[in-house]
């Protein structure tokens, strides 16, 4: 787990004048689990398609174990791709579909049905070897992606949303899956997801992309618990970003008050973005929390409420198991370690405010550009 | 509402195939005559094969239907991909000179080649018009209905496929064959069948370009000026026989598909 | 790129034999016989208005009747079961693979005057009719051959209107009649435009069924056409000039049927 497998270098690509990936920089080291994660139309799936050698970047270096493989064409590359739609070949059985890549390698024939069948029942779909594609489930195709990838013994595994067309419940159990395999192989996977809760559960690292840059880079706890900006704070999990000011080390002031936080190395009287989970605040009677609001509205979510709070206009989510009436008048207590801070960036100011948010427009946008800051 | 129905579509297909039918029976006539029926016989189809006129147009049109929708088959699919590699203003002029020949009125095809042959003729001296003149009027208008069958199972094809065999080691051409076109077969195969049956039946087109060669529709045609020969009655049951099977076997394919596709 | 290349082929074909012999058949019809520029061949097209008026009528007819004829068929196809719906338009095909020219001399046969009508009418002892060598033979001739091209493209349109739409109509209010007038028709007519073109085209241009079954007497476009070209007026020059007229003809009629469509078409988009 130390040499980097696979480093991209100031990769830019654009098309019809649109920049994709701008100036990317990227290393994977040999045999992690690395998710890139970013919304629709991030740069994710074309930094996945440049490591498979299906895209030429129009600048910048391409590095396999230390080797520049810019010109080496995919299927001369030690990486095996699991496509979004499986894209098993319908004209093939299922026991073709796996032998493919051998097949094409010209390896002997008995050498092949056993690597097959090794395959076939690390995934359990010992039985199916002789049925067609079209009469398996999503999630079998999807099993027999993963092993008609493997067969080859790839150094790399890329996977390109690969839940996607799966249904929750199998998703779920797919996730794990993966995770075991990739755990058992010891092969790297670098996989492609617009799923925030898939990245955190099955990676090591998370890259997160917008916009053709890569925001921030590290271990899923990182990720949630110190997001680098406000788009990250925002696209993992729920967030709300105050605007504050930071004093001093430790000190930190929004909403007309002053905090104590675990941040320090900001310059004095810096503007800076204040994160502050929504599962993180206590809710307690007004007067005795730090800042007070007015409930504006409660949606039932099972382990918790979700609840809107209106203090002084700017809108709060809070998750909280006590049950809250509209117009109720409540206090919040925010102790130093529920407090984040960030400093500014073009995110600012985007999002982090529930004045517009809906549970629709939630679910349909994987990005919120609705939640513009209300004040 | 069932019963109208019923009469109705009873009464279009009578229509259809009523001169079906009087081919068929005349074809059994043992009378020369068109108007009288001289009970039944079968010498026409015996004589069919002594008739050298019929059966070496014949030979021409099964040649020339073979030749043509082979090579518009292969030139067609091949296009397929070009036109897919080429996108805006070029792409919209070669689907508009595509559909020329298909929106264009036959005659006009027809005569327009005829022109063009014959310049070439007159100025070069190669190119006479026969059986070559034929194959390249044949083709061209063959291969609009070609593209136009593999064209949308190309478009529907995950792109993916393509990748995923060169995923799996294969380069760039060996993964068209090994991943695409397997894919594609079943549109090309009815694409090419089009094309044969269009060939076979074509007359207008072939009139203008054969010169002095005649396929089967042109001596159809020149005998329909004369006195027609029952021959033509005996030898157009026998196509009419081929052509039912020719149809059932691409309907039984497509009948198959789909079943497996609602599978 | 150098997979584009790949379209070559194709580029070069469709250049040499479809683009220049238009261009070649272009310059012939603005040329006379010495080579010279000349709109004469155009003046001398005018000469032939009655042929053209004539072949506009009849295949503006047939159209018509195949319309007529033909929307019924593809109605009631659709409604039938959708497995049937394939064999019953294979049925339809099958008489149209098989040589047009013996199907139309077949219509000789049926229509003469001593032919099978007639022997059916005189043995019913009604008397005969004289349709052989009319436009009515032609007519007929004409709905024959290309009513399929009528029935399949408002075939194709009907079947994949959803049930749903007719279902949403009927839960509306409406009866069986407001549902074909305000719902299915109105959705089939892309059908119907790409039907009329389909007819109207091969029908307006043929030279073939006007000869067999017209007589001498119902002299068509296709038929003039054919003249300059291979019959007794040799003209190659006239007769490209003819063939240009038919062609910007059919360009109009096409048009002003797209137009219909696409008008069509936005109307919809309103409603929906």
């Amino acid at each position: 787990m130390s040499e980097p497998i696979i480093c991209l270098k100031n990769i830019s690509v654009s098309f019809n004048n649109e920049k994709i990936l701008n100036n990317l920089n990227l290393s994977i080291k040999n045999g992690e689990f690395v998710t890139i994660l970013g919304p629709s139309g991030c740069g994710k799936t074309t930094t996945l398609r440049i490591i498979g050698g299906f895209l030429k970047p129009d600048s910048g270096d391409i590095f396999f174990e230390g080797k520049k493989v810019n010109d080496v064409p995919a299927h001369k590359r030690e990486v095996n791709t699991i496509f979004q739609k499986y894209a098993l070949f319908p004209h093939l059985n299922v026991y073709n579909n796996v032998a493919f890549g051998m097949k094409i390698q010209k390896k002997p024939e008995d050498e092949i049905k056993k690597t097959v069948n090794d395959m076939l029942s690390m995934v359990n779909l010992k039985s199916f070897v002789n049925r067609d594609i079209s009469s398996l489930s999503g999630g079998q195709q999807q099993r027999i992606a993963i092993a008609r990838a493997l067969v080859n013994h790839p150094k790399v595994i890329l996977l390109d949303e690969p839940l996607g067309a799966l249904d929750l419940k199998l998703r779920k159990d797919m996730q794990s899956e993966l995770k075991k395999l990739q755990q058992k192989t010891g092969i790297t996977f670098i996989l492609v997801t617009h799923d925030q809760e898939e990245a955190l559960s099955m990676s090591d690292t998370v890259v997160v992309m917008d916009k053709g840059v890569i925001q921030q880079i590290g271990s899923p706890q990182d990720i949630y618990n110190e997001p680098k900006n406000a788009f990250v704070a925002d696209f993992i999990g729920e967030s709300n970003i105050i605007d504050g000011v930071m004093l001093d080390d430790y000190k930190v002031k929004f909403e007309r008050q002053e905090f104590e936080c675990l941040d320090k190395g900001f310059a004095k009287n810096e503007p800076v973005d204040v994160v502050i989970r929504p599962e993180d605040i206590e809710v307690v009677a007004p007067g005795d929390g730090h800042i007070s609001g007015i409930v504006t509205s409660v949606t039932f979510k099972g382990v918790h409420n979700e609840t809107i709070i209106d203090v002084n206009g700017f809108k709060w989510m809070i998750q909280t198991t006590k049950y809250l009436n509209e117009n109720d008048k409540i206090g919040m207590i925010l102790e130093p370690d529920d407090i984040h801070i960030m400093k500014k960036s073009d995110y600012s100011g985007e999002f982090g405010d529930y004045s517009a948010f809906s549970d629709e427009i939630y679910e349909e946008q994987t990005r919120k550009p609705e939640r513009v800051k209300g004040r | 509402m069932k019963i109208i129905s019923r009469i109705y579509m009873t009464l279009v297909f009578i229509f259809l195939y009523a001169p079906i039918f009087v081919l068929i029976a005349f074809s059994f006539n043992e009378s020369r005559s068109r108007a009288v029926w001289g009970g039944a016989t079968f010498k026409w189809y015996l004589r069919l094969f002594e008739n050298k006129e019929i059966l070496t147009s014949f030979s021409n049109t099964l040649i020339l239907a073979i030749a043509a929708s082979i090579f518009a088959t292969i030139l067609g699919t091949i296009s397929v991909i070009g036109i897919s590699k080429t996108n805006g203003i070029v792409k919209k002029i070669i689907m508009s000179v595509t559909n020329i020949p298909m929106i264009n009125p036959e005659i006009v095809t027809g005569v327009s080649l005829m022109i063009l042959f014959v310049m070439i003729y007159n100025v070069t001296g190669i190119l006479e018009p026969g059986l070559t003149t034929l194959f390249i009027a044949h083709t061209t208008f063959c291969l609009p209905y070609v593209i136009l069958s593999v064209m949308p199972k190309f478009r529907q094809l995950d792109p993916n496929l393509y990748e995923a065999a060169q995923d799996l080691g294969c380069g760039p051409v060996k993964a068209f064959f090994k991943a695409v076109l397997p894919e594609l077969i079943p549109a090309i195969v009815t694409g090419g069948m089009i094309a044969f049956t269009m060939s076979i039946d074509d007359f207008v087109i072939s009139y203008f370009t054969s010169g002095t060669t005649k396929t089967l529709p042109l001596t159809i045609y020149s005998m329909t000026r004369k006195r027609i020969s029952p021959e033509i009655n005996a030898l157009s049951t026998i196509l009419f026989g081929i052509i039912f099977i020719l149809l059932a076997v691409i309907n039984i394919r497509q009948i198959k598909s789909d079943n497996l596709k609602e599978n | 790129m150098k997979t584009q290349r790949i379209i070559f082929p194709y580029a070069v074909w469709s250049l040499l034999f479809t683009v220049l012999p238009l261009i070649l058949m272009f310059t012939l019809a603005f040329t006379d016989s010495s080579e010279k520029l000349t709109i004469d061949n155009f003046l001398q097209v005018g000469k032939y208005s009655s042929v053209f008026v004539r072949s506009m009528w009849l295949g503006g007819f047939s159209t018509l009747v195949c319309f007529i004829i033909g929307y019924p068929v593809a109605y009631f196809i659709s409604k039938i079961h959708v497995k049937n719906q394939g064999l019953v338009l294979v049925f339809m095909m099958i008489p149209m693979w098989m040589s047009f020219l013996l199907r139309t001399y077949a219509w000789i046969t049926i229509l003469e005057n001593n032919g099978l009508i007639n022997t059916f009418l005189r043995s019913l002892g009604l008397g005969e009719i004289r349709i052989i060598n009319t436009q009515w033979a032609v007519i007929i001739g004409m709905v024959y051959n290309f009513l399929p091209y009528m029935v399949f493209p408002i075939y194709s349109v009907l079947a994949k209107i959803d049930t749903k739409i007719i279902e949403a109509a009927q839960d509306l209010g409406a009866n069986k009649q407001k549902v074909f007038s305000k719902v299915i028709f109105p959705l089939s007519i892309p059908g119907v435009i790409s039907g009329i073109i389909m007819v109207f085209v091969p029908s307006v241009s043929t030279f073939i069924i006007s000869k067999m079954l017209g007589g001498g007497s119902n002299l068509l476009i296709g038929d003039l056409i054919e003249m300059q070209f291979l019959g007794t007026t040799y003209n190659p020059n006239l007769g490209s000039a003819i063939s240009l007229v038919l062609m910007v003809i059919i360009m109009i009629c096409m048009g002003i049927m797209n137009k219909f469509d696409s008008e069509e078409e936005k109307r919809q988009a309103i409603m929906m």
